[in-house]
């Protein structure tokens, strides 16, 4: 407790102010006190490190409400769509033609992953926003410590997320849905293989937000960089652009999704099991390797 | 300790900061004083670490900020009053930043308190008022208890209550030893808070000097005289024990002296006085023509004489050539009208 700050003891929002003469009192007190040469104070003096940085940014994703609306929304689409399509595919006698029920997930983890997308950008983007940046860099003057720890609390908290809700709707399916029984790879790939597909393109968001500094303009990108190859490919009807339409329909972020819980989109031909992963890892490991460089030598 | 040396910035053609260096001595209040567009922010987003310089060096006790290993316990800084979430409560926004730090969470209510703000400790800041964001941004600036302590126009939006407040937190930061900087564009409000007094003007150094020299020399009260018997005035003044100084252009200055007195000396000796004027340079004024060179944004007045206590038209020198908003294309009609 520090006895020599003029604290008003019963302070509201109408008076916040001491009142003129606790001040004045306050402030005899500091002429008569022996003057020294620098202050030091008694609170300890601990050096800081990425684990200080790793609490506070957790702080600031959980006190803020759209980490609270985006999850939300997001759980809500992914049960909600899960449930939904379990019902109706167990009423209809849905023939899966050998393929297990797991795959029916990927419909509503695609439209969560939008709610993902704008969190990571607004981990980032909201700080440049409100000028909370200026704030939480004087607290922490290393940027790229600020990136990582917002980065790890970031990607733990969707992986977790998203890992969780896809196992429920996994079990839930294949509970409804008469299919061929998972293997375990299948079931790794649709609950924990999901939880970090999913996380990494926040985690790509994130790295887009901080290159961009602009909320509204790194979700417009992220969304583009999502859906735009998929519309591309649906006017390319030249034959002379049969490979590149091709390539687009297989390699889009939604037909990864999709052919990452075993389905193809497009032919046999585009990437299978584990690759839509590292695809993903890949490009986002450019785009935060791109953040952290910049972010050194950019003013903030 | 703050030290600046030929710290400069430039963003494209414009030079911010141009070439300062002076010290903040710690136990007393340093004040930064220029008109809008100084550079003062810049300056002091410089010392964070925010924005890099051009050229040139700050440092703090010797180590540049991010060599800084516990910042907030060193330094704390109140740069705008919404440099923070709106969404976020003033308990959480002071929450997150005392953990960065490794500060107690209990100094998190202690500094709310100090602030006047426990109140709405769980409010969210958007529905603040600028004085409360003001007051939470000082709270985060007390958080580490640091011994530099750094205010970018801390008065702004506070009502007289909270201007008295923070002029005596100020002065009472300062004498337990330690380093405050303080910003502001008002001389009134420096004079009466800061020791020592740093002015800058377009990003240059204009004065480094403590602020009772700078009263000393600025704010004095004189008699000015004219008269076409300036000679036998000086000797009759001069007998009399009120030196008067030659101030160019036919005109005499007494200082000090009151101007009854003037008056009688020179009905008793028979002279002719073409002016007998009291006057006052107020710090205000002194600060005015120290930065009139530089002040960055003048506003046009067409109308009545230049306003003396704002910057409107203080230079007295261009902005008040005539020409309101129509000027520019009246012209221009006289102009095609000439021609055509």
């Amino acid at each position: 407790m520090l006895r020599t700050l003029p604290a008003p003891q019963n302070a509201t929002p109408q008076q916040p102010q001491p009142q003129p003469q606790q001040a004045q009192q306050a402030q005899q007190q500091w002429q008569s006190a022996p003057q020294v040469d620098t202050y030091v104070s008694p609170i300890p003096i601990t050096k800081t490190h990425l684990g200080h940085a790793l609490t506070s940014e957790w702080t600031k994703l959980r006190s803020v409400r759209s980490t609270m609306w985006t999850l939300g929304v997001m759980l809500a689409l992914v049960l909600g769509i899960g449930t939904l399509i379990g019902i109706v595919a167990a009423s209809a006698d849905l023939d899966l033609d050998g393929a297990s029920a797991i795959g029916l997930g990927s419909f509503g983890i695609l439209l969560g992953m939008l709610c993902v997308m704008t969190l990571g950008v607004l981990t980032i983007g909201s700080e440049y926003g409100t000028g909370m940046i200026r704030t939480t860099t004087t607290a922490c003057p290393s940027r790229s410590r600020i990136l990582a720890a917002k980065s790890i609390v970031f990607f733990a908290l969707v992986f977790v997320v998203t890992t969780l809700a896809a196992a429920l709707v996994a079990a839930l399916q294949t509970a409804m849905v008469e299919g061929a029984s998972a293997t375990g790879e299948e079931w790794l790939r649709g609950t924990v293989g999901v939880g970090l597909f999913v996380a990494t393109l926040g985690l790509l968001s994130l790295a887009v937000g901080a290159l961009v500094r602009h909320s509204a303009g790194a979700i417009t990108i992220m969304i583009g960089v999502v859906l735009l190859p998929l519309v591309l490919a649906m006017f390319m009807f030249s034959k002379s652009m049969a490979d590149l339409q091709l390539f687009l329909l297989q390699y889009a972020v939604p037909s990864q999704l999709i052919a990452f819980y075993g389905d193809s989109v497009a032919g046999g031909t585009g990437p299978t099991g584990w690759e839509p992963l590292w695809i993903m890892i890949g490009l986002t490991a450019v785009a935060l390797g791109a953040a952290f460089l910049t972010t050194e030598t950019r003013d903030v | 300790m703050i030290e600046l040396e030929g710290l400069t910035k430039r963003y494209g053609e414009k030079v911010a900061v141009n070439h300062l260096t002076f010290t903040v001595r710690p136990g007393v209040v340093t004040g930064f004083l220029g008109p809008n567009g100084a550079g003062k922010s810049t300056t002091m987003r410089m010392l964070l670490g925010l924005d890099h310089p051009t050229a040139g060096d700050v440092r703090i006790d010797g180590r540049h900020y991010e060599q800084i290993r516990h910042p907030l316990k060193y330094i704390g800084a109140l740069l705008d009053a919404k440099a923070m979430h709106g969404g976020r409560s003033a308990f959480n926004h002071l929450l997150c930043l005392a953990q960065s730090n490794g500060i107690p969470k209990s100094r998190v209510a202690e500094v709310l308190d100090t602030v006047g703000l426990t109140a709405v400790a769980r409010k969210k800041a958007k529905g603040f008022s600028l004085g409360m964001g003001q007051r939470l941004g000082i709270a985060g600036a007390l958080l580490g208890d640091p011994q530099i302590l750094m205010f970018d126009e801390p008065v702004n939006g506070l009502d007289p209550e909270g201007i008295h407040w923070i002029r005596n937190l100020m002065k009472g930061l300062a004498a337990q030893g330690r380093t405050v900087f303080v910003s502001s564009h008002l001389m009134s409000e420096m004079a009466l808070t800061a020791d020592h007094l740093v002015v800058i003007g377009q990003g240059r150094l204009l004065a480094d000097t403590s602020m009772a020299d700078f009263i000393r020399e600025n704010s004095r009260s004189y008699v000015r005289l004219r008269s076409p018997q300036q000679e036998r005035l000086r000797d009759v003044l001069g007998q009399a024990g009120v030196p008067a100084v030659e101030a160019g252009s036919g005109i005499l200055e007494v200082d000090g002296a009151r101007s009854e007195l003037i008056g009688e000396l020179a009905a008793e000796h028979h002279l002719v006085l073409h002016e007998l004027s009291p006057q006052q340079a107020s710090l205000e004024e002194a600060f005015m023509q120290l930065t009139a060179e530089s002040v960055e944004y003048h506003a046009h007045s067409d109308t009545g004489p230049p306003d003396t206590n704002g910057w409107a038209g203080g230079t007295g020198t261009e902005a008040v050539s005539g020409g309101g908003w129509g000027e520019q294309w009246a012209r221009e009609q006289r102009k095609r009208k000439a021609g055509g």
